[in-house]
């Protein structure tokens, strides 16, 4: 029967140490291992759902990116034919200009020397007429030396001037 | 090779362990002509107030243990147990021979009456007991160091802390969280310390060597605590819906009105609880120690039997020994846990609620 009966001191001793190891392991023991354990469940949680949300971003970026270069590649053709275009066009232009100018410049030049030559033509005609005059003068003062000849002269101009008048 | 290495250094424990039992069988061959069994596991498995480490040739050694006593007629008493041995008297204390105090501390009070002080000595399962709590305590707290400074993106533990950690959680998971249920937090701290408590001091009760060896959880005071301690978690925590089901249970009325059969039954059940918890842990401890002991015991029983019988018999005897105390770890392990387990099933059997119950 001793066996079956608590002693008082065993109890009171088996009080005081567990109450002590209950205490001391409850606030410094396990709960630093089982939250720490809990902890590093949810960071491998997170970490394998961050892992496939990378995952997924990656793919979604590798998609994009082709897109991205298929519109580059178009964005470059439609570039490059709009330089093409722009380029002709400005040499068309250019030409179209030169021509215009080279044009108007020779009008210009054609202009000036038609008026050079009719000037030129001008002072030819005033310089013959002055010298046909004198030279008439030369030749009607050789020839009206004498009277006779005067009077023929007049004779013959009057006829000329009664058969105009007629 | 790794594995014998360990069954060596075990059977070398074990011989060491049992060296006391070779000298005191040998005292006692030679002074009454037999061995006395009953002495040698009932010596073991009750408390001693000295702890006694061996015999040789003749000689007892042991560690005298403070007594420390508190007499209703003159007050506390404090001294060392080496005065009591061998039926000393010291301070008017003395250690009963026969009666119902047999191996207690006793005076005599004015009539001549053999009475028991009010004892709180250190016996042999006290300083176990606080042996065992201190290793526990650098154990875990050790375990526990390495979580500082740590953070969750650290790398896991290894080695001792990653078996402590393993072992913590499983007992953790499976068996408080699953049995306790949804606030299980609250409760956990004291499951998994009444666990490992246990463990530790069943572990240690199997070293057969002088930290070790205590009888401590095979002794009922010890248990029985362990069982008040749940029975005040599942009582003190219990919901309306659990007390309900005590005084009124959902059973026909005239199971309740006007002789109340079943919460007279629910009522008893409140306390059979722990008093089966008390009895399971202490007896499956004290039976493994009884058992090894006795079957050790074997050996100096046939001494005088003849040398081939000697032999033989010790030779079985040694082999099942060394299977008992495989199987006593077994026990150790399964008797912490089975405790820990029902603790918690009653403490979540405690906190159900009406709409679960429904």
């Amino acid at each position: 029967m001793e066996l079956l009966t608590p002693d008082f001191g065993t109890f009171f001793w088996m009080l005081v140490s567990f109450i002590i190891v209950l205490v001391i392991l409850a606030k410094s023991g396990f709960p630093a291992l089982v939250n720490m354990v809990n902890e590093r469940k949810q960071y491998i949680d997170d970490s394998l759902k961050s892992a496939r949300e990378a995952n997924e971003k990656l793919s979604h970026i590798k998609e994009e990116s082709e897109s991205i270069l298929v519109e580059a590649r178009k964005e470059q053709a439609r570039i490059l034919k709009e330089a093409m275009d722009t380029r002709n066009k400005i040499v068309n232009e250019a030409k179209d200009k030169a021509k215009a100018e080279g044009g108007r410049l020779l009008e210009e030049a054609r202009k000036q020397i038609q008026k050079e030559k009719d000037d030129a033509i001008r002072d030819i005609r005033k310089q013959v007429a002055e010298l046909s005059v004198e030279v008439a003068e030369k030749v009607l003062r050789k020839q009206l030396s004498s009277e006779v000849e005067q009077n023929g002269m007049i004779e013959r101009m009057l006829d000329e001037v009664s058969d105009s008048k007629k | 090779m790794r594995i014998l290495r360990y069954l060596g250094l075990f059977l070398l424990v074990f011989a060491l362990g049992f060296v006391p039992m070779h000298a005191n069988g040998n005292e006692a061959a030679e002074g009454k002509g037999t061995v006395d069994v009953q002495e040698i596991v009932f010596g073991h498995i009750r408390d001693s107030y000295e702890w006694h480490l061996f015999s040789f040739q003749g000689k007892h050694v042991s560690i005298p243990l403070p007594v420390i006593v508190h007499s209703a007629t003159t007050g506390w008493h404090a001294f060392s147990s080496s005065h009591l041995t061998h039926g000393g008297e010291y301070e008017g204390f003395y250690i009963a021979t026969e009666g119902s105090y047999a191996g207690k501390v006793v005076e005599k009070d004015a009539q001549g009456n053999e009475v028991r002080p009010l004892d709180i000595s250190i016996t042999k399962t006290a300083l176990s007991l606080m042996i065992n709590s201190a290793l526990l305590l650098i154990i875990m707290l050790g375990v526990a160091r390495w979580y500082k400074n740590r953070k969750p993106s650290s790398e896991a533990p290894k080695g001792f802390v990653g078996f402590m950690e393993m072992f913590v959680m499983m007992i953790h998971d499976d068996v408080i969280v699953s049995c306790v249920g949804k606030d299980y937090k609250r409760f956990a701290p004291y499951l998994l310390t009444a666990f490992f408590f246990i463990f530790i001091n069943n572990l240690m009760g199997l070293v057969p060597i002088f930290p070790g060896g205590g009888n401590v959880t095979g002794n009922i005071a010890i248990t029985l605590f362990l069982a008040l301690m749940t029975f005040l978690a599942v009582n003190i925590f219990g919901t309306k819906a659990y007390w309900k089901d005590i005084f009124w249970p959902e059973v026909p009325t005239w199971l309740k009105v006007p002789v109340p059969f079943m919460p007279v039954i629910e009522l008893f059940g409140v306390f059979t609880k722990p008093f089966a918890l008390t009895v399971r842990l202490f007896a499956n401890i004290m039976a493994g120690h009884a058992i090894i002991l006795s079957l050790v015991s074997i050996i100096f029983i046939t001494a005088s039997l003849g040398a081939v019988l000697s032999t033989s018999m010790t030779i079985i005897s040694v082999l099942f020994s060394i299977f008992m105390s495989l199987l006593e770890i077994l026990v150790a392990f399964i008797q912490a846990y089975v405790f820990t387990m029902l603790s918690a099933v009653f403490i979540g059997l405690a906190r159900i609620h009406h709409e679960e119950h429904a």
